[in-house]
């Protein structure tokens, strides 16, 4: 007898357990291609998956075989012209050509290719990094809402109807409306039997057999349910707290920034912003731009509009201070800043800089990452930046010179740092 | 004919359970008319993610977890979404119940025709096939591979992944070399395996002392001859060798020698069964999906669609094709089946000739005893017949690497189909496709080194990966590993070492 099972709905992966321990495996390689990828990747296109190519020979399964040479007698079909004894030239790639021959196997593609998921592939990306020392977990915004029960109300919809606790209070109710009647009806039955059939209490009965009739009419009209009666479950929206953070991204699009720098800083702050994304699911990025004077911008302008200028970097750090304590009270928000400038600015301005650094914004802030792109020569900003890093401890600076120094400096910037 | 029209069990693509059902009955009517024996069948529905699954573990329906098995996922993964290639349109396991895997994508037609292909063709290979019943234990494989699964995750918990994968990896290098040819393998069974596997372990570990115990266990050590060798014959089988002898190996690796060994037996037979295999399934969709149709049961359509299904599967491109890929297993096994059926039912004098004891035999014992008593090499070399190397048009290619040109050693006339069809036997002998290399000796007294011997033949060497292998094998054995390749005439040719 034929057994007949649909296995659909059971868990399509199976393989997923294999699939880990290949990439496992290939780790090293495949964080190669990965890093490679992000490289040569225009900013748009980062977040997808990629075609992940592996050397066959590291993927290679050897087992014993033949290899070409010796003598072997192959047979095929299809013959047309061919007639025994005839001495043909032998043709290039030759082994025989059975497809048969294990030997043919393993050559001829020297690469595994395979995709990898956007999110395997921002796994890759992302490993071992950490935004640094997320020590103020404000469990204060309310994003999410959990339905929970809460009782009962007499009002809402249908579906939400408890029956049992309806009918508990229906019955109630009919027992406390008909408790009138009821008594009044039970005395006139008793004075009812009491006259039994009396000629001289005629008319007395038939007031009470009237008054019964009367009461018993009252007590069937009580309704069984009425909408007095009716239940509702009640449930209400109880807020889940939830970590939340805020991310600055200030970026010099000054005249001095150019094509390739710009391109540069944008590639630091897309990983940013993934990396974001990716790790926090609660999280607000502010854009903030500048040249003489600083702009918020949503991202589309922040990575993509042009604008050119002198440079003030007080101005975007003085935007940010103002976005701060209007719209991010640093108790309820874990802020981080990240800046990418070519270290150009106004000579007077970085001391200005510094100062306000040290004073008003590093105090709220969490971490604050400054990279120079392409410095000609460490300028005053550097300088006066390298001051502030003395001080606090939150804040960082790297520079960077080529576009395949990025990746390495992020992770420097935010690797794990040992409790 | 009219009175035949109200048979009809479905006349669109769709198909549902109760169709399937349906048909699944008359097909297994049809079967049982035709003699076929089988075990219960047991049709699972998948969709194609769960056939890709299915596909990596290299069909079997409860695989230890390995890398290799992601990588060939990763690979049907790719070429299927590129469109390089179709799923294949069924999965079958040589279980009992046998459990046979059929797509949802698929439309009725093709159901029934895996239906018929699976569940009665192969089903009954498997059952019959003196390989398989030697082999394999259809009643115990889902259990063992139910032990061996939760045997490998327990040492990876316990050992680590990468120690785990690491003997998997040297032990699937060997897996080809890891079967018994001649002797008759104890039934497994999930219980007896676990309840035995203690035991063994402890007797393992006392029976490999003796390789490496510095004491003289024998005053007159010196006497015994220094050409003892050990082990005293040459062992074919590695693994088997490696799971008993290897000095330091521990317990829980021999367990895990002794599985990978245990898969590679049970798919042992489908490797050398492959043209037989394929070609009796194939064969019976095709005879059981025409009764269906003579008797009034399928409509044109379905047979039309079933037609140019069964048409592909046995395609096979000439030798010249940008398509060929050697002879295609489908085309040569059905053949060879149909052709079988005619020498019995319309034999020719040259059939008479060739054929004596079978030309005009009843088709259906012939078949039957072809199917249980043969495999691809010793099927080919008793039933390919002259008539088939002619409409195939066989012809075979001496390739000598001291000839600077190849020569056609035969072509399909009378003085070509002996050559033919022993060179086409050939082809499949497992012994001839795979080197023969043996575990020739143990340097007992010395460094416990190993010595391979790999026997030439036709003068053709080892392929690239030796090397690798051999490390493989030196990872399991503990200590050294010597290849010696010996000439036919008797002569060694050269040693490589790890």
């Amino acid at each position: 007898m034929t057994q007949i099972i649909d296995r659909r709905i059971n868990g399509k992966h199976k393989s997923a357990v294999n699939r880990q321990r290949f990439l496992r495996r290939f780790r090293q390689q495949i964080k190669k291609a990965v890093s490679d990828a992000i490289d040569s990747r225009s900013i748009t296109e980062v977040d997808h998956g990629e075609k992940i190519n592996i050397p066959s020979k590291d993927t290679h399964e050897p087992v014993f075989g033949h290899g070409p040479g010796g003598r072997r007698d192959a047979v095929h079909p299809g013959n047309k012209e061919f007639v025994s004894g005839d001495r043909i030239a032998r043709p290039p790639n030759s082994g025989g050509g059975g497809g048969s021959e294990a030997s043919d196997q393993g050559e001829g593609e020297d690469e595994f290719a395979f995709q990898l998921s956007r999110e395997e592939f921002l796994e890759f990306f992302f490993e071992d990094l950490e935004l640094p020392d997320l020590v103020k977990t404000q469990l204060t915004k309310v994003t999410n809402f959990k339905s929970v029960r809460a009782g009962y109300s007499t009002t809402g919809v249908p579906s939400n109807i408890d029956i049992v606790r309806s009918l508990t209070g229906a019955l109630a109710r009919r027992i406390a409306l008909r408790a009138p009647y009821s008594i009044e009806l039970k005395e006139a039955q008793t004075e009812l039997s009491t006259l039994q059939n009396k000629d001289e209490h005629i008319t007395r009965i038939k007031e009470l057999e009237e008054e019964i009739r009367r009461l018993e009419d009252k007590i069937a009209t009580i309704p069984f349910v009425d909408t007095f009666d009716l239940r509702y479950r009640n449930r209400i929206q109880k807020p889940t707290p939830s970590t939340q953070a805020v991310m600055f991204c200030l970026m010099d699009v000054s005249g001095s920034m150019d094509e390739l720098r710009k391109e540069m800083a944008k590639r630091f702050f897309i990983l940013l912003y993934l990396f974001l994304t990716k790790t926090y699911e609660n999280i607000q990025v502010v854009f903030i731009r500048h040249h003489t004077t600083a702009k918020e911008v949503n991202e589309e302008d922040f990575f993509y509009s042009r604008e050119t200028g002198g440079t003030v970097v007080s101005s975007a750090l003085e935007l940010m201070l103002k976005i701060i304590k209007e719209r991010f009270p640093s108790d309820d928000w874990n802020i981080y800043a990240a800046q990418a400038s070519d270290g150009d600015n106004w000579d007077g301005d970085s001391p200005n800089c510094r100062t306000l650094l040290n004073d008003s914004i590093m105090p709220l802030l969490q971490y604050f990452a400054y990279i120079e792109i392409m410095p000609h020569n460490h300028q005053s900003l550097w300088r006066h930046y390298e001051g502030v890093k003395v001080q606090n401890r939150n804040f960082d600076m790297q520079s960077i010179d080529s576009v395949n120094e990025i990746y390495p400096v992020f992770r420097q910037l935010f690797a794990r740092k040992p409790a | 004919m009219s009175t035949t029209e109200n048979n009809i069990i479905s006349d669109t693509s769709d198909w549902s359970s109760e169709l399937i059902q349906r048909y699944d009955a008359e097909i297994s009517r049809i079967a049982a008319d035709y003699g076929l024996d089988t075990y219960p069948n047991q049709i699972e529905i998948i969709n194609s993610e769960q056939m890709m699954d299915a596909y990596s573990s290299v069909g079997m329906p409860l695989g230890y977890h390995h890398w290799s098995f992601g990588k060939q996922f990763l690979e049907t993964e790719q070429r299927y979404r590129r469109g390089q290639m179709g799923l294949a349109y069924e999965i079958v396991i040589n279980s009992n119940p046998c459990i046979s895997y059929l797509m949802e994508e698929n439309s009725m037609p093709m159901q029934a025709l895996v239906i018929a292909h699976a569940c009665y063709g192969h089903n009954s290979f498997f059952k019959n096939n003196y390989l398989f019943q030697t082999w394999t234990n259809a009643d115990a494989i889902i259990d063992y591979l139910l032990f061996a699964k939760k045997y490998v995750s327990d040492c990876e918990q316990q050992h680590g992944i990468e120690e785990v994968e690491a003997v998997l990896d040297s032990c699937h290098a060997l897996m080809n070399y890891g079967v018994d040819r001649y002797k008759h393998p104890p039934g497994l069974s999930a219980q007896e395996e676990s309840g035995r596997q203690k035991e063994r372990e402890e007797y393992l570990q006392t029976q490999v002392n003796h390789l490496w115990s510095t004491i003289p266990v024998k005053e007159n050590a010196d006497d015994i001859p220094e050409e003892i060798r050990f082990p005293t014959e040459p062992e074919e089988n590695l693994l088997y060798f490696i799971e008993k002898n290897a000095p330091l190996m521990e317990s829980w690796k021999r367990e895990l020698v002794r599985i990978v060994r245990k898969v590679a037996q049970y798919f042992y037979p489908q490797r050398q069964t492959q043209v037989m295999n394929e070609g009796w399934a194939t064969f019976w969709h095709y005879t059981i999906l025409n009764t269906l149709y003579d008797e009034g049961f399928v409509t044109d359509g379905f047979m039309i669609e079933f037609l140019q299904s069964h048409t592909n599967v046995i395609a096979q491109p000439a030798f010249d094709s940008p398509y060929y890929s050697g002879i295609n297993p489908y085309t040569l096994g059905f053949n060879m089946f149909k052709d079988l059926r005619r020498i019995c039912e319309k034999p020719t004098d040259e059939d008479k000739e060739w054929f004596p004891d079978i030309a005009g035999s009843d088709w259906r014992k012939t078949l039957d005893f072809a199917m249980r008593n043969f495999k691809d090499e010793s099927f080919i070399r008793q039933f390919l017949s002259p008539q088939l190397i002619r409409e195939l048009r066989l012809f075979s290619v001496l390739d000598d690497d001291e000839q600077d040109k190849l020569e056609i050693s035969a072509i399909h006339d009378d003085h070509g189909y002996r050559h033919i069809r022993a060179a086409l036997a050939k082809q499949y002998d497992l012994s001839m496709r795979e080197p023969n290399i043996q575990i020739y000796n143990v340097d007992l007294r010395g460094d416990r080194s190993l010595t391979l011997r790999h026997i030439l033949h036709a003068r053709r060497p080892l392929n690239r990966d030796t090397n690798e292998v051999i490390r493989h094998l030196s990872r399991l054995w503990g200590f050294p590993v010597h290849i010696e390749t010996i000439n036919e005439d008797g002569t060694e040719n050269m040693t490589e070492s790890i």
